[in-house]
């Protein structure tokens, strides 16, 4: 293998100045200008920025979904997309959804409900497979979810906001379980939020984006050992850090 | 494991469970939803004789409740009624499964096609509320006095109800469930497939609902209007009934088509109801 491969597959995903730009009435709204990073297999990154700096827009294009107006971005492998709403289809229960996600890859039964049960069982959601999404709790439904997004056989998860409608403990809750997923599952996670404590309590870097154009205006490397807790003066003092950044960020921006 | 399992404590708590419901609880339930039809059959029946009594028409153009229900029971011992109940329901299901599948066929082919929704998406909106006893001059001039001609209008009437169902629950699909079979690799027919067509399905059950009263409506006018020879339909009685001047089976005739019309509508409901809660879109109460 010549070095320079060596070099790329080390990299799980890749933007090279990415910009994005939406026809807004008559005017071209940028929603991302020259945004360049990378992200390395088994990492975890975390983006924070204010509404209307184009995190959103970021995974819609990694996860194709959307085209770059100009520049690269490159996922290794397969990706699954995480919403802040679960976005179960409501028809079908818990392990109908994950099952779908399967039969999607060709995967057959009796393997496929086998599959799911267990994937199910890993996000301790035992005994509640045949619940339709409505009979779930909005901490549950993110679980199927993430079951589902594991179902994909995603070596990528890329999570727009996923825990923010959800109360202070069951993200907690959630937190612990996605670290144990990741860390399990040689997982990559790009995971945008606008919480600098939650950047912090899971991200290995944190980038933090400027708003209106998008971009990376700065980066933290969150050298804290894990498992990290919300709590800790340690974690409180980078995510200060970040925080006073973003506010200065959106003050010069007068977007506040 | 401990915080698995104070995850699955702390979320059981804001579940609905359901309760298993004991056989009393059905009986009151089962009683708490007739009484109130029946209150209402009473009061029809009895201001119906209240203006038989008054005497505002004599007996033989209108008669009591007690007459025609003699009458009515008499029809249901004669074999005539069950083959003329009989004609009529093969055409209303044979008119009916045509437009169903007519009206779905047309309905993906404008909701997946630009083009085709830009020439006649609106019109089949407008087609619904052309009142269907507008097309019998030309049926019976296409088809003669036939049952061709009542089949031809009743298609006509259901069809574009059933298409503008599918059509609405098809634009109405929540975009991010499509962006999650996007993800998920579905994409063209695998996306109907998996993704719209069930999210489609309350709406294209509510178009099924609406298309069968269209149905049965035009069905009704049809065999009022077109005479079809040796097939006594019950619509055909009802105007028979009247060219004797034989008021109480005219009533009885009415009431039957009543009760037909409004078992089969309690039907269609039943089906709505039941996939809205499977869907989510009710509570599990309603």
């Amino acid at each position: 293998m010549s070095k320079l491969l060596e070099l790329s597959e080390k990299h799980s995903l890749s933007v090279e100045a990415l910009t994005m730009a939406f026809p807004h009435g008559d005017r071209l709204l940028i929603a991302l200008q020259g945004v360049s990073l990378e992200v390395q297999r088994g990492e975890f990154v975390c983006v924070v920025g204010a509404s209307g700096s184009g995190k959103s827009t970021l995974l819609s294009v990694l996860a194709g979904l959307e085209q770059p107006t100009r520049g690269r971005a490159h996922v290794h492998g397969h990706v699954a997309l995480m919403f802040q709403e679960a976005a179960l289809l409501p028809w079908l229960t818990a392990a109908g959804n994950v099952e779908l996600a399967l039969e999607l890859r060709g995967i057959r039964n009796p393997a496929r409900s086998k599959i799911a049960k267990e994937l199910l069982h890993k996000v301790h959601l035992d005994g509640w497979e045949r619940r339709r999404p409505h009979e779930l709790s909005g901490g549950m439904k993110q679980r199927v979810a993430l079951a589902r997004a594991l179902a994909q056989d995603a070596d990528v998860l890329l999570m727009d906001e996923p825990f923010a409608a959800l109360d202070a403990i069951t993200r907690d809750l959630l937190h612990e379980e996605l670290e144990r997923l990741w860390k399990q599952n040689g997982l990559t996670i790009l995971f945008v939020t606008h919480n600098a404590r939650e950047a912090v309590r899971l991200g290995d870097r944190v980038l933090v984006f400027t708003s209106r154009p998008g971009r990376v205006g700065h980066e933290v490397v969150v050298d804290l050992p894990r498992p990290r807790s919300l709590d800790s003066p340690e974690l409180a003092v980078i995510a200060g850090r970040i925080t006073d950044r973003l506010k200065h960020e959106m003050r010069s921006h007068g977007s506040s | 494991m401990a915080v698995a399992d104070m995850a699955s404590v702390f979320e059981q708590q804001d579940v609905v469970e359901d309760e298993p419901r004991s056989q009393r609880a059905w009986t009151e339930r089962g009683w708490s939803w007739i009484w109130p039809k029946l209150v209402a059959i009473a009061l029809v029946l009895g201001a119906w004789q209240v203006v038989v009594w008054s005497g505002w028409k004599p007996d033989y153009v209108l008669p009591g409740p007690v007459a025609v229900f003699q009458r009515l029971g008499n029809d249901l011992s004669h074999a005539d009624f069950y083959v003329g109940v009989g004609i009529t329901l093969r055409r209303a299901l044979v008119g009916y499964l045509v437009a169903a599948a007519a009206g779905s066929v047309v309905g993906i082919l404008v909701a997946r096609i630009t083009v085709l929704r830009r020439a006649i998406g609106s019109a089949i909106l407008g087609l619904q509320s052309m009142p269907s006893i507008a097309w019998f001059p030309l049926a019976i001039l296409l088809f003669q006095q036939s049952e061709t001609a009542i089949i031809f209008v009743v298609i006509l009437g259901a069809a574009p109800a059933i298409a503008a169902g599918l059509l609405s629950g098809v634009d109405h699909v929540q975009p991010l469930l499509i962006r999650v079979g996007h993800v998920m690799g579905a994409r063209g027919l695998v996306m109907y497939r998996h993704v719209i067509l069930p999210a489609a399905l309350p709406s294209f059950v509510g178009g099924l609902k609406q298309g069968w009263a269209f149905a049965w409506r035009s069905l009704m006018a049809g065999e009022i209007i077109v005479i079809v020879s040796h097939s006594p339909s019950i619509g055909q009685q009802i105007q028979f009934a009247r060219d004797l001047a034989d008021a109480e089976q005219l009533l009885a005739i009415m009431i039957v088509i009543f009760i037909i019309g409004v078992v089969i509508d309690a039907w269609f409901g039943v089906l709505d109801r039941e996939i809205r809660r499977r869907w989510g879109l009710v509570g599990v109460e309603a």
